[in-house]
């Protein structure tokens, strides 16, 4: 039985991937800087599943071994809600204590 | 297939609307396109957790961040990130592509398939093989947790 080509969700995962990359780089504001983070990990979640229904299908590798993509995106949905509160918070941090939530112009660290 | 441009298009969308309530609101339309190609995938746990994970819980926290920060427009200014970032992403995607999509092109997921997304199977691998992952993530979102209210009810002097 044919179905869609595995090239068409890991294309769709790349470009997803390569997009949020290209935010992360020429963004300014960290809220959108963040949001092209959580680009970037749903898009190995989609690689993810796509990699563990085509292994279950098509190799024939038993549920056991299909469960690994799916409980890897459950922790990897877990992780980046953890990032995404503490992230959020320190952006909050920053804005209180600078007015200002400019990436190129924060450098708290330089004291 | 026919999900796949929306889909690239609300991610093109994150990345280049101007102001942040925008590529936010993109940003949901992908997460719930992304859930929709789970369940084309069989995997309709993943999907509903997708929708109410991302599209819901991560996403109120994004809009009202941007809610009670309220940035005015950053001007993004022209300078040379933006040529640089392009050419980056643009090397990064052939590269890619150009070593990972030969060898897939013929290998086709079969359409209809059923069980391996089920709850009943994603419970029974989360509470046996991976229980120790899972009380392990359980630990890292309660210092998420307690590390967010630290940082929201901390005083500047």
């Amino acid at each position: 039985m044919n179905g869609v080509p595995l090239a068409a969700y890991i294309g769709l995962s790349m470009f997803m991937f390569t997009t949020g990359v290209v935010g992360v780089v020429i963004r300014r504001n960290p809220i959108v800087i963040f949001m092209c983070i959580e680009l970037m990990l749903n898009a190995v979640n989609l690689a993810f599943l796509s990699f563990a229904r085509y292994r279950y299908a098509a190799d024939g590798v038993s549920v056991n071994l299909a469960m690994n993509g799916p409980m890897m995106v459950i922790f990897v949905m877990a992780v980046a809600a953890a990032e995404v509160a503490v992230g959020l918070g320190i952006i909050m941090a920053i804005y209180r204590l600078k007015e200002e939530v400019d990436v190129d112009e924060i450098n708290l660290i330089k004291g | 297939m026919m999900l796949a441009g929306p889909a690239a298009l609300a991610t093109v969308g994150v990345v280049a609307s101007k102001s942040a309530v925008r590529s936010a609101l993109c940003l949901v339309f992908n997460f719930f396109i992304l859930a929709f190609l789970y369940f084309s995938l069989s995997m309709e746990m993943i999907g509903i957790t997708q929708i109410m994970v991302y599209a819901g819980a991560i996403m109120v926290l994004f809009m009202f961040v941007i809610m009670l920060l309220n940035p005015k427009l950053i001007d993004e200014k022209k300078d040379y990130k933006l040529p640089i970032g392009l050419l980056f992403g643009l090397a990064l995607f052939m590269l890619l592509g150009s070593q990972i999509l030969p060898k897939l092109m013929t290998a086709n997921v079969p359409a209809m398939e059923y069980e391996v997304g089920s709850p009943k199977l994603v419970g029974e691998a989360l509470f046996t093989t991976y229980v120790f992952p899972f009380e392990v993530v359980s630990l890292l979102l309660l210092v998420g947790v307690v590390g967010s209210v630290f940082l929201a009810k901390r005083r500047t002097p």
